[in-house]
């Protein structure tokens, strides 16, 4: 295997010494394309192309263009605007929001300030989870550096141009990673996500035009635009630039947050993360965090990590969390606890949702203590594809997509749980 | 006495840096903040008493902010232990082992998950993933993290507490 570049984009301040500083970021050129954007006032529109031709997608899951989103505020329409980062970071097996904000806080206020001037939104909010006191402190500082160094604030550097913004703690609530449920948080009501359209872009917080992104789609784009939208796309493959954080997890030998250019071979991904636990033999992969479709070994073994690949190999890239499964794992517990958790993070506002997911979860627990029938497992595909595309947010397809591939791939496990009464892997983990 | 008089002048201090983050007439936005501050002062939960206080605070009415004290997992409406323990056992910490965490810590505790120990210093708690799966099997204690947990390193975190 070739060495595999890494740390390129939103990791690059990793390995230096104080890497969440200012002094730090400066050295390594942050703030550079702020510095110059401030003072040549470059259009809005040639940023939006550099991003557009960057192929950046957005890191948060939906992989929707950023450049592209970017576009789609009216930005020379009067009034207030706004630009909101989602660090809420909920999504099970996800772990790089966190790393970003502890490790490089201020490549993601840059891309904040950027989008902010792009959108002629003149005010900011990052809205991190209530658990997140270790990035927001970080956060903090960084804020309080950039202030004091004139990089935030009115009238920046004598441009003329303004742009401030704030850290937000939410208080534990898995839905507040959907963008209209974080805006409703945002404004101190219950996470409940909004009917769309209207998109935030027109209709955001406080009903102004807002522009939502993902920490690590924010952090991707000050460095797109210092090396150009071809260098970027280049790192990765058509249709699916940069470099991409893998968080892998689960059961590794060494598992942590990889920046890597997307197209990555996921046998190569894993190789990094040290293959999998005490010589096992991999079982299954969920390779975008617990919402998105569980791949069998044989499957993710001969497939690259990048949002068309895993498209097409009947997954998704969802945030690249990658969980891995070994031979001892019981499908039929992985999905129990898969149910539990989308069960218990329903807002409720959606019957399908609220009813279907507490369906799922007992019908499946059921199996798991050894009270299955052989019907339940077309019951369960049956119930899920009527949760699937029949609610207000897309956590309803989340709590439907592992159901369905896991006794897609899994099938005969799970019939042997409910024959047996007991579970097909010995020694489970 | 106005139930605002419940709220110290450090609380007041907490929320107004919060209110100072949002538009003037968006008040509202700090209720999270200020719910947080609030909690946090008095011994880990909320009382009505003290939700009202902040809705006096905040010029809210007192259901806007009993409605998010009741939405968002982090606030307790019962009383708790001085210390909370929010044990994560979604897939990459059960797949690393926080069945048996979990086992220890309540065998540890004497308590399930839900409850309070007897000399109220602990409440033990099961959480969703705290994105930190790296480190997994990990627990939140308060406001800190702890990662890569076996037995002997929980047995190490309790006794910080004695
Ligand atoms: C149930 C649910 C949970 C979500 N959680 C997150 C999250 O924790 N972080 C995030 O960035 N996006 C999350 N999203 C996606 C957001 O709604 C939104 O698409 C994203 O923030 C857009 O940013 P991006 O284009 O940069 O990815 C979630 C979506 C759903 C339906
Ligand atoms: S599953 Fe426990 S921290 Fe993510």
């Amino acid at each position: 295997m070739t060495a595999i570049p890494t740390n390129q984009v939103c990791f690059r301040t990793l390995g230096h010494d104080a890497p969440s500083s200012l002094a730090t970021y400066e050295s390594l050129g942050g703030y550079q394309v702020w510095r110059r954007i401030l003072k040549e006032k470059t259009p809005p529109e040639e940023i939006v192309e550099v991003l557009k031709l960057s192929m950046l997608r957005g890191r948060g899951g939906a992989g929707f263009p950023t450049g592209l989103k970017w576009s789609f505020v009216p930005r020379t329409s009067p009034g207030q605007k706004y630009v909101v980062c989602n660090s809420d970071e909920s999504e099970p097996g996800t772990f790089k929001d966190r790393d970003i904000m502890r490790y490089n806080p201020h490549q993601m206020i840059e891309g904040m300030a950027i989008a902010g001037y792009v959108m002629g939104a003149t005010v900011g909010y990052n809205y991190m989870r209530g658990e997140f006191i270790e990035p927001f402190e970080s956060c903090e500082r960084a804020l309080k550096d950039a202030r004091e160094s004139g990089l935030l604030g009115d009238n920046i550097l004598g441009s003329g141009i303004d742009f401030d913004m704030h850290n937000h703690l939410g208080a534990g609530a898995y839905i507040c990673g959907e963008e209209t449920a974080l805006l409703e948080s945002l404004e101190g009501k219950k996470g409940m996500p909004r009917f769309k359209p209207p998109f935030p872009a027109n209709y955001g917080l406080y009903g102004r035009p807002t522009n939502v992104n993902n920490t690590e789609s924010y952090a991707s784009v000050p460095i797109i635009l210092e090396k150009g939208g071809q260098w970027f796309l280049d790192l990765g493959k058509p249709n699916n630039g940069g470099m991409k954080i893998f968080s892998v997890s689960g059961h590794v030998n060494k598992p942590g947050n990889y920046e890597v250019p997307l197209g990555t071979p996921f046998k190569d991904l894993l190789a990094m993360a040290g293959g999998v636990r005490d010589g096992n033999r991999l079982k299954a992969v969920i390779p975008g965090g617990s919402s998105v479709p569980v791949l069998p070994a044989d499957i993710i073994l001969k497939t690259d990590m990048d949002y068309d690949s895993l498209d097409k190999a009947g997954s998704m890239l969802g945030a690249g969390s990658v969980i891995v499964m070994d031979e001892t794992t019981c499908m039929v517990k992985v999905l129990a606890r898969i149910a539990h958790f989308y069960f218990e993070e329903s807002c409720g506002q959606c019957t399908p949702c609220r009813e279907g997911t507490g369906w799922l979860s007992r019908v499946i627990h059921r199996i798991e203590a050894g009270e299955g029938k052989l019907e339940y497992l077309d019951l369960l595909g049956d119930v899920s594809n009527k949760i699937m595309g029949r609610t207000i947010c897309a956590l309803g397809d989340a709590a439907a997509m592992p159901v369905i591939s896991f006794i897609k791939h899994f099938r005969e496990e799970f019939a042997y749980h409910i024959e047996h009464k007991k579970c097909l892997v010995e020694n489970r983990s | 006495m106005a139930k605002i008089d419940l709220l110290s002048s450090e609380v007041r201090a907490e929320i107004d840096k919060w209110i100072a983050k949002y538009p003037a007439e968006k008040k509202r936005s700090a209720v999270v903040g200020a719910l947080t501050a609030v909690q946090d002062a008095h011994g880990g939960s909320l009382t009505p008493a003290l939700m009202e206080a902040v809705a006096e605070y905040l010029d809210l009415p007192p259901i806007a902010v009993l409605e998010v004290a009741s939405f968002y997992t982090l606030y307790d409406l019962k009383p708790v232990g001085q210390h909370k323990i929010y044990l994560c056992t979604n897939v990459s910490c059960m797949l690393c082992g926080s069945d048996q965490i979990a086992e220890h810590l309540k065998e540890r505790l004497g308590i399930g998950f839900g409850e309070t120990t007897a000399d109220g210093k602990f409440t033990l708690k099961e959480v969703e993933c705290l994105a930190a799966c790296a480190g997994a099997p990990m627990m939140q204690v308060d406001k800190t993290y702890h990662e890569n947990l076996t037995r002997e390193r929980v047995d190490d975190i309790l006794a910080e507490f004695d």
